[in-house]
């Protein structure tokens, strides 16, 4: 029962990181990793300003 | 379909035809906010099951087997193939403005059954078949925008169209949604120490976000939110202060000149500093606020006291004028059909699609749920006394300037309201008056503490109050930085063509000067808001409708004319009668607003009679000082409505002569669809 409590609310925890995008990073990483690991990849911060400009360069929020 | 599934859709049909049959025949009776929902939920799930299903299956052909964008061109930053539920989050919270919230409130002015219907009927059968087609075509073109379909799809004129209107409409939104957020902080010292303390929070959360722990934007955006609540508790702090309240005390004038250097300045800094951490802050705001409201709503089962109909339908209402058709279409565009939706739709969100079948969920149950978000505040403005609503939402100019002449005027209607009562109100939600507060925020901020106070505790009234001042206000900002912002991008685009370094988004001088001249031209339109005695509002949500629903038909062009050059002709009702309708509101709406004698409706005759008036003297000092503005304003709206209307119908007609050109067997544009690619990716939900 607490394991699989804990297991759910694990599970709601990735889902939660993942929508508001608090896993970004880790998922650049992989993705990076997976497809170019020849090139080293962004620091964190370097990452997460680029990813911010290139979110808020086109039409992002509405009426 | 077997037995038991017919036996629950039955249901389902019975049920919503008796919840709309209630509302729609109920007269004098108090009737329950429960039956608006039951009845929205049940004409959603029909409308979804089996209207969308069909669309999708049968005019789209959505092909499961076929790879998206997402896929083929995945590259980890804007193509990322995502698990559908977050891309259904992340599309909802980019459609799901202010709109839908200020738009019904404004309405209700007819009564709550107009508005209501169109909600609902509006947004099943245009405003979310407009969505999905849009992501659906869109997907099909490797994301590409709007303004690029209209051009590959249509031709040159199409395209520059699409453009201008999209720029035209950024304008005239920013300047509405300011002249709201103005007349929620007029002479209100915890409204307005409220949002200004929005403002250094959000950089608080920006640095926390960039410079201290990079890229946590789950702990920034809760640090966010606590400081959020503690503001809306300090703004009563604030308010008790004899000296400090005199700080954040200001007529409107002095608040939109804030508003419109605050504009400027945000347009300027970094976007990791100020509009990315408070678009994450308003988000979650968002979400939770609509979640808390329509839990309070089925919790507590408010009683609607606004009547079916009222006599404003005639055209003479207090709030904006003009009769139920066509301006509660227009009034209401946001949560029923919204041509803003479609630039979301194209470019951002079929980047993230992992399949083709997802795209009814999303475009389609996306807005679904924006126009579920309408109708809890069309039932959060309904539920208030109708005398308050009147005497909180018409401007001075209309109902006498004392609270004694409103209250006459507005009884004098047949909508009781007493001065005592309205003092008392102002009291409980701790402000000095609620007369004449207009732009929606505060009727709806009233109607959303009286039913949370009601859930959740009656002595907190004046908090509810101002934390759903705040909620507005926060997104609002949102909307406004953003749009300046994406303004200056499309205005440096153009003007790149003539200056080429102007064209250059990140050399400073033209990043100063374009953002200048956006934030000038929206902030022309608030200031002639906030000095109108008529308050404003009554000029510019009409103007932001029409320009929005033009956006919507331009939409709908580009989708017909895609159908009927894929062979679909027999099909192309789905989009045609849609966009028909628009095609009729808004040119009605600008016929109305050019010719009528009424100075209330038409914008000529407001021109004509108010420089009568001044040219006879009859009008007092202050107000002869600014009725050259005003003129001025008036004959410059007419220009720009007769503008937007032109627009339309030069796209209306470049579509049609696709159409017939291509009917003929002559040349048109070619379909610009991506070829077809196998999937490769397993099933959806492996991945995540």
């Amino acid at each position: 029962m607490g394991a699989r409590l804990m297991e759910a609310l694990r599970k709601l925890w990735r889902v939660v990181r993942r929508v508001s995008g608090d896993d970004g990073y880790e998922r650049y990483l992989a993705h990076r990793a997976a497809a170019h690991p020849d090139v080293p990849a962004l620091p964190r911060r370097a990452w997460f300003a680029l990813q911010q400009q290139q979110k808020w360069s086109g039409i992002k929020r509405c009426c | 379909m077997n037995l038991f599934s017919l036996l629950v859709w039955a249901g389902v049909v019975l049920l919503g035809a008796a919840a709309i049959g209630g509302i729609a025949l109920n007269r004098g009776e108090p009737i329950n906010a429960l039956w608006f929902i039951a009845a929205a939920l049940c004409v959603y799930a029909i409308a979804y099951r089996f209207y969308a299903a069909w669309i999708a299956a049968t005019v789209l052909s959505i092909d499961a087997t076929r790879a998206t964008p997402a896929e083929r061109l995945s590259n980890g930053h804007d193509f990322v193939p995502t698990n559908r539920w977050i891309v259904f989050g992340h599309h909802f919270a980019a459609i799901a403005g202010p709109g839908p919230l200020i738009g019904p409130t404004l309405a209700a002015q007819f009564g709550y059954l107009p508005g209501t219907l169109w909600i609902l009927f509006g947004a099943v059968l245009g405003g979310c078949v407009q969505d999905m087609v849009t992501l659906f075509f869109s997907t099909r073109r490797n994301g590409r925008s709007l303004g690029q379909m209209a051009r590959d799809e249509l031709g040159n004129v199409g395209g520059a169209a699409a453009l201008i209107a999209t720029f035209l409409i950024m304008i005239i939104l920013i300047a509405v949604l300011g002249l709201v957020v103005v007349n929620a902080m007029k002479n209100s010292p915890w409204a307005t120490s409220t949002v200004a303390a929005t403002i250094p929070i959000a950089m608080l959360v920006g640095l926390y976000m960039y410079k201290l722990r990079p890229g946590r934007v789950l702990e920034g955006s809760a640090l966010g939110v606590i400081l959020l609540l503690l503001a809306v508790a300090g703004g009563g702090w604030i308010d008790q202060q004899p000296m400090l309240r005199e700080l954040f005390d200001h007529p409107g004038l002095p608040l939109a000149f804030a508003v419109i250097g605050y504009g400027f300045a945000a347009a300027i800094l970094p976007v990791w500093l100020l509009l990315a951490p408070r678009d994450y802050l308003s988000t979650f705001m968002k979400l939770g606020t609509v979640i808390l409201l329509a839990l309070a709503i089925v919790w507590m089962r408010p009683e609607i006291k606004m009547p079916a109909l009222t006599q404003f339908v005639d055209g003479s209402g207090p709030i904006f004028g003009g009769a139920l058709f066509p301006f509660v279409f227009i009034t209401i565009a946001c949560g029923a059909i919204s041509g803003f939706h479609a630039l979301i739709a194209s470019g951002t969100t079929p980047k993230l699609l992992s399949n083709e079948r997802d795209i009814r969920m999303i475009g389609y149950g996306g807005m679904v749920l924006e126009s579920f978000v309408a109708i809890m505040a069309m039932i959060a403005a309904t539920v208030l006394d109708p005398g308050v609503y009147f005497a909180i939402n018409s401007p001075a100019g209309v109902v006498g300037k004392t609270a004694a002449e409103a209250v006459a005027t507005i009884s004098a209607w047949g909508f009781p309201v007493t001065v005592e009562q309205m003092n008392l109100l102002a009291q409980q939600m701790g402000e000095a008056t609620l007369f004449a507060r207009t732009g929606g925020a505060p009727s709806l901020a009233v109607g959303m503490a009286s039913i949370f106070g009601s859930a959740f505790g009656e002595h907190l009234l004046a908090l509810w109050y101002h934390f759903a001042i705040m909620f507005e206000a926060v997104f609002i900002l949102t909307t406004l930085d953003a749009g300046t912002r994406v303004g200056r991008f499309m205005l440096q685009d153009m003007l790149g063509n003539l200056w080429q370094p102007l064209g250059r988004t990140s050399w400073y001088p033209s990043m100063l000067f374009s953002s200048a001249v956006v934030v000038a031209a929206w902030g022309y339109f608030l200031y002639i808001g906030v000095i109108d005695p008529n308050g404003g509002v009554n000029i510019l949500w009409p103007l932001f409708g029409i320009s929005n629903q033009i956006l919507a038909a331009i939409a709908l062009c580009v989708a017909t004319g895609i159908l009927v050059k894929s062979g679909k002709l027999k099909y192309a009702w789905v989009t045609m009668l849609p966009l028909i309708w628009l095609v009729i509101i808004t040119s009605t709406a600008t016929w109305q607003k050019l010719s009528s004698a009424d100075p209330r409706i038409g914008f000529l005759a407001a021109a004509n009679s108010l420089s009568d008036k001044l040219a006879t003297g009859m009008l007092s000092p202050d107000k002869a000082a600014v009725a050259p503005q005003l003129i001025f304003n008036q004959r410059l709206d007419a220009v720009l409505a007769l503008f937007f209307v032109a627009l339309l119908w030069l796209i209306v007609i470049d579509m049609l002569r696709v159409c017939m050109r291509h009917l003929r067997g002559q040349a048109v544009p070619p379909l610009s669809e991506t070829p077809h690619y196998p999937t490769r990716l397993e099933e959806a939900w492996a991945r995540d």
